[in-house]
This record gives structure tokens, sequence and C-alpha cells, in this order.
């Protein structure tokens, strides 16, 4: 608290800075992106929005909460198996099986299939699958003061668990294969590229929206508590809430935003496929969301769109050597830029002012060690993270 | 009742190998904090080790691999400790994320020093077919790992509680301040135990080549399930981790054996959840006047 009007004036002077950011980024997206791709590469980029649109989960439920959710797969899944299945349904006509079904030998409609006729269902659903799971398994986990690496460690095995029972319903899910072959989306013709454009709009303003709402969420009241319980759980069940809650909300939200993304997936890329949605693809998402920059929400629709670009250009021309890069990326990133590619500009101005006019300048609450004590300090239950300027005078 | 029964080895099997595997992940998770994903690619190199032996020993080479592989993956790991690991302490999650690195880089020099398809490794003769026991089949390669896994607990649980490098180490896991106070490097304690859970590993690769082929990802299939064992038998506890490994092989292969192999998994994450509602912090608690 020493310098209070230092701190005014940098949120004040950030805030501006972010209005102007975002509208730039929107502009780029929705009026020059369009334009000047070609319609396969803009197919490439409403994919990267997609992945987008549940990295953003979890830079809430991870970055702002401190939850390090590994199975958004399982989530994206969901929206996305609920969306396939409505539209296979809807292609099939009424009454008829989709094709996948007939050639695996199936007679009838399962149960389970017959309500996704309906489109307002499958929409629904897209929502209110992942909400309801993640919102159980959350207050059932959370509950129990079961935290920080137990829970990545349950996520984790509920996406592994997820893909085994998808391959093994062959006649339900269409196992391995997934769901594919789609040529309409409500009425929008997905093999014309000018559908697709408008595809390519409405992921791109789903993304938008749920960023402004994301962020209005992390702004509120609601957004301190998420980040004081990430930043010292007891003491905030100490001051008389429940970190439960607060963290279920968050996990609920997120996962979400990721049934969005899987159901939007569908029509852009045509397929959903148990491929997608393991164990790594998840872990994937949660790397990308941390080279973007975990503790900003923009920081995992940067990481998102950054790391699915350089994948797609990579493991076009060298599929091997993408595994080493992806690797070796991760490391170096978590090693030396906890911040991601969001905080590098500030750990890069620390280090020059740290060079240029000694360490008596360093402001020790902007830049938290890179490396922390060593193996004196003793592992606490909780992740000891680096925190920005704001939380930690909140918390002192 | 027979198929019922011939079930019995299988489950136990399994669970010898995850409780091997287990071992290393609850002593590094306990005592460091830290949660190792690499640990499945220290399986494999153990049963590439196995692998590579056969040129020179043939079909005793699972016998000859076991210090072997030990010794490969305990290197392995106290190298990655000793350089990447160290600058993680105090940050679980980050270590989670920064080992999953290295995994993929491990996995892909797999791929290119022996090709993608899997390779097998012959048994030795003596450990092939089976006997009979009580109207069960008894394989005879799965009796070996659960003997195996058996020796290893003994042999952790003498070094833990008999020597005095073991119980320095338990006591770095219950309280690091007040153990580096009493003079312990706690440091040489953390390269001990990580060289152990991760050689630990490496026998469970070899023993691994019993039963199924070797292949770069061998380590994936194993990795979570063992987590869910250290989750659910508590944090750098020996008992605990034996029950839980032991269950949940059971549990796995018999609802496998019941229903389908796809719903065992979905069935043992829920009886997990179950569980976790009834013990949040596992079968046994470290108790520890630590101040968390």
């Amino acid at each position: 608290m020493k310098t209070p009007g230092l701190l005014a004036q940098r949120t004040k002077g950030g805030k501006w800075r972010g209005v102007v950011a975002f509208a730039a980024v929107a502009l780029l997206v929705l009026a020059v992106a369009p334009v000047t791709l070609s319609p396969f590469r803009l197919e490439l980029l409403a994919k990267y929005l997609c992945f987008a649109i549940a990295a953003l989960g979890i830079g809430l439920a991870w970055g702002k909460g401190g939850m390090l959710t590994l199975g958004q797969g399982v989530f994206f899944g969901l929206g996305g198996y609920a969306m396939a299945m409505h539209l296979k349904l809807a292609e099939a006509g009424p009454g008829e099986l989709p094709d996948f079904m007939v050639w695996s030998g199936v007679e009838e409609l399962p149960l389970l299939w017959e309500p996704f006729r309906q489109p307002w269902f499958a929409l629904l659903m897209v929502v209110l699958l992942p909400g309801t799971i993640a919102a159980l398994l959350g207050l059932l986990v959370f509950g129990r003061r079961v935290r920080g690496a137990y829970f990545a460690i349950l996520t984790q095995a509920l996406a592994a668990a997820f893909v085994i029972w998808l391959v093994g319903q062959q006649g339900l899910t269409g196992g391995t294969n997934g769901l594919t072959n789609f040529s309409s989306f409500f009425g929008l013709d997905l093999a014309s590229a000018q559908d697709q454009r408008i595809l390519y709009f409405i992921v791109a303003i789903v993304l938008g929206l749920l960023y402004l709402g994301f962020r209005q969420l992390v702004a509120s009241r609601y957004g301190r508590l998420l980040i004081a319980v990430r930043d010292g759980e007891d003491r905030v069940r100490f001051l008389g809430y429940d970190p439960a809650v607060v963290k279920t909300v968050a996990f609920t939200m997120s996962a979400v935003s990721a049934g969005l993304a899987g159901a939007l997936f569908v029509p852009v890329v045509g397929i959903i496929s148990p491929a997608l949605l393991g164990v790594v693809p998840s872990l994937e998402l949660v790397f990308a969301v941390a080279v973007g920059g975990r503790y900003a929400l923009a920081g995992a629709v940067l990481g998102a769109v950054l790391l699915n670009y350089a994948k797609t250009t990579f493991s076009e021309n060298y599929a091997d050597g993408w595994l080493y890069l992806q690797g070796a990326l991760f490391i170096g990133v978590m090693a030396y830029a906890p911040k991601g590619v969001i905080g590098l500009a500030g750990q890069i101005r620390d280090f020059v002012a740290l060079r240029t006019r000694g360490p008596a300048r360093r402001i020790p609450a902007q830049q938290p060690p890179p490396v922390p004590p060593g193996p004196s300090a003793d592992a606490p239950a909780e992740p000891v993270e680096p925190v920005g300027p704001v939380e930690k005078e909140a918390v002192a | 009742m027979n198929a019922f029964m011939n079930q019995l080895p299988i489950g136990l099997s399994i669970g010898a190998v995850l409780l091997l595997i287990a071992l290393g992940l609850t002593f590094t998770f306990g005592q460091m904090g830290v949660i190792n994903m690499a640990h499945g690619e220290f399986i494999m190199a153990g049963a590439y080790t196995a692998y590579m032996l056969q040129d020179w020993a043939g079909r005793q080479a699972v016998l000859v691999a076991l210090p072997v592989a030990f010794a490969v993956a305990g290197l392995m790991g106290l190298l990655l400790e000793r350089t990447l690991i160290r600058r993680f302490y105090g940050r679980p999650l980050d270590t989670l994320l920064l080992t999953w690195g290295v995994s993929l880089v491990l996995q892909q020099v797999a791929r290119d020093l022996f090709g993608a398809p899997n390779v097998q490794v012959k048994a030795p003769t003596w450990l092939v077919g089976g006997g009979e026991w009580l109207g069960i089949r008894m394989p005879y390669a799965r009796m070996f790992i659960f003997v195996l896994a058996m020796l290893s607990v003994a042999a952790i649980w003498f070094y833990l509680s008999r020597t005095k490098q073991g119980r320095r180490m338990q006591a770095v896991m219950q309280n690091r301040e007040l153990a580096s106070c009493s003079g312990i490097a706690t440091s040489r304690v953390d390269q001990r135990t990580f060289f152990i859970g991760s050689g630990l590993a490496g026998v469970a690769g070899v023993a691994l080549t019993l039963i199924g082929p070797v292949g770069p990802a061998l380590g994936t299939y194993y990795i979570v399930d063992a987590f869910l064992v250290v989750v659910a038998g508590g944090l750098g506890r020996l008992q605990g981790a034996v029950i839980a490994a032991f269950v949940l092989g059971l549990l796995n292969s018999y609802v496998e054996f019941w229903s389908d192999a796809s719903l065992a998994k979905v069935v043992v994450f829920a009886v997990i959840i179950g569980f976790l509602q009834l013990r949040p912090q596992g079968l046994f608690v470290l108790r520890s006047r630590k101040l968390t």
C-alpha cells in the first residue's frame, strides 16, 4: 500500500489500453481477416477461435481461480457430441437412422438420441450437459476440500475415462471414428464458402461476447472473491465465504464455455471424435493458455490461436519436429516465462530496468522471482503462484 | 465361478504394476510436491531396457533387466530432478505441466530410437504358461509380477523404517523445515527419493513386458491410473498405495469382466469420487504438525 496513487493510475491506464486493444482485435478479426484470408485459411482461423473459446474457460478456472482443469476435452466433447447428434438426425430425416448406425448394425434409434431431434433440446444440452456435470463434480470435489493437484489429477482421469467410454460405445457414439459427414447447420450449407464465412462470424462473435462476459465476471465482486480463493483459500473461508461454491461456479462456467466451443467446432471442422477430447488434447489446451499467459483472459485466447496456428504450420511440414518443439517450448515457458507471452513484455521491462538502473528501482510486487527459493521452501498444498500487483495489495 | 476366479491373477498383476508405478509417484508427490507426468516415460525406458538387453541376454533378458532398468530409469529421474524439477519446488501444478513437456520429448525420442511400432520382449521359458491352483488358472508371468511387487514393497518398507537414509526421507516428508534444521541435507534426500521412485517405474516397465508389447506410449496407459492410486491411497503412505493399487487393479479387471471394458474406467472414476467424499485425503493421512 505504499503507492496507492500509482496503483490507481495503472489500473485506469490499463483499462483504456484494454478497450483499445479489444477494439483493434475485433476489427482485425471481424473486418480484416474475412476479406484478406482465403476460404481455407478462414476456416482454419474459425477452428482456432473455437479452441480459443475453450481456452478462455481454462483462463477463468486456472488463471483466475487456480483450478488446473485437465478435463476441458470432456466438456468440449459433450457440447460437440450434443450438436453433432442433432445434425446427424436432422440429416437422416424423420424416422431414419444416422448413417454410421446403419453401418454398425443398429436397427432402432437409441433412446438417448431421440430427444436430440429437437433443435432446442440439442442447443440446451450443449450448455446444460457440460454445466451440470461440472457443477456436480465441482460440488462433490471442492465441497470435500479436495484441491490443487488432486483436482488436476481427477479431471485428467475423467478425460481418460470419458474417451475410453466413447470409443467403446460404437453403436451409440460412432466409436473411434466419432461423428462426421455433416452437410448443413441450421440451414447453412457447410460446403459453401459463403456459409462458412457466416459460421466464422458466429464463432468470432460468440468468442467476443464470452470474453467480455468473463472479463465482467472477473471485475465483479465475485471475480475478486475468485482470485482471493486462488491466493488463499483458507483465508477466504475464515472470512465467512464458502470457497467450494465460488470455485464450482468458475469451474462450471469454464465447462460451459468448452461445451459451446465443441458445439461450434462440429460445423466448422465437420467432425467430433474421441481423438480430439482425450488427455493429450485437454493438456494441449492448458498448454496454450500457459503460453499465452494464464493470468490474463486475453492470454488464453492469444495462446490458443498462436499455438494452433504454429501446430498447423509446423506439422504440415515436419510432424515429428513439432513434438520436440512443443515439448521444448513448454519446458521453456514454464521455466522462464510463467506468465506467458502476455507477461513477457512486463518481464522484459523489469529485466531491462534491473540491468540499467540497478536493483534499487525494482518493485518487488511487479515481478515475482522466476525461480522460487528452491528445495528449502516447503511444498504447500496450494500452488504458490506469482500474483499481479493488484492481488498482492488485496492480500496484504 | 471359474471364469470369475481366473480374473483374480489378472487383477492382482495389474494392481502390482500400478503399485510399482504409484510408489515412486506417491513419494515424489508427498515429499516434494512434484507431480511427475514424465514418470510414465520412465516405465517406457525400463521396458525398452529389457528389449535392448535381449540381444545380449536372450530369453533371460527380463531378469537381467530388472537391476539395469532400475538404474537407467533412476538416473533419468535424477537427471530430470537436477536439471529441471529442482527449480519448481513449491509449484506442484507447474511441475505437472513442465514434466508433461518432458514426457512429450521423451516419447518422441523413443519413437526416433526404436521406431513407432510396438516391439516384443520374449519372456524366459520358465515364465511361459501357467499352473492351476484350487481350480484357478495362474499364469506364471502374472504371479512373477505380483511377487516382484511384493518384494519391492518389502524392500521399500525396510528402507523407510530400518535404515538411516529411509528415516531421513520420512522426516523430510513430514516436516521439511524441521528436518533441515536438524541437519538433514534435504536436497540430497530429494535426489535419493527421485532416484528410487523413478527406478521403481523402470522395474514396472520390465514387468509390463511380460504381459504386453512395448511401445513409445506405454507409460501413458498407466500414468493416470497410478495417479488415482496416489490420490486414493493418501500422499506418501506405503500402506495406502498398496491397498489402493490392488483395489483399483481388481476393480478394473472385474468391471471389465462383468460389463464391457469401456465402462471400467468410468466406474473406477465414480468409485474414487465417492471414496473421496468419505476420506478426502485418501486412505491414510500423513500426520504432521507442519503448518500448511
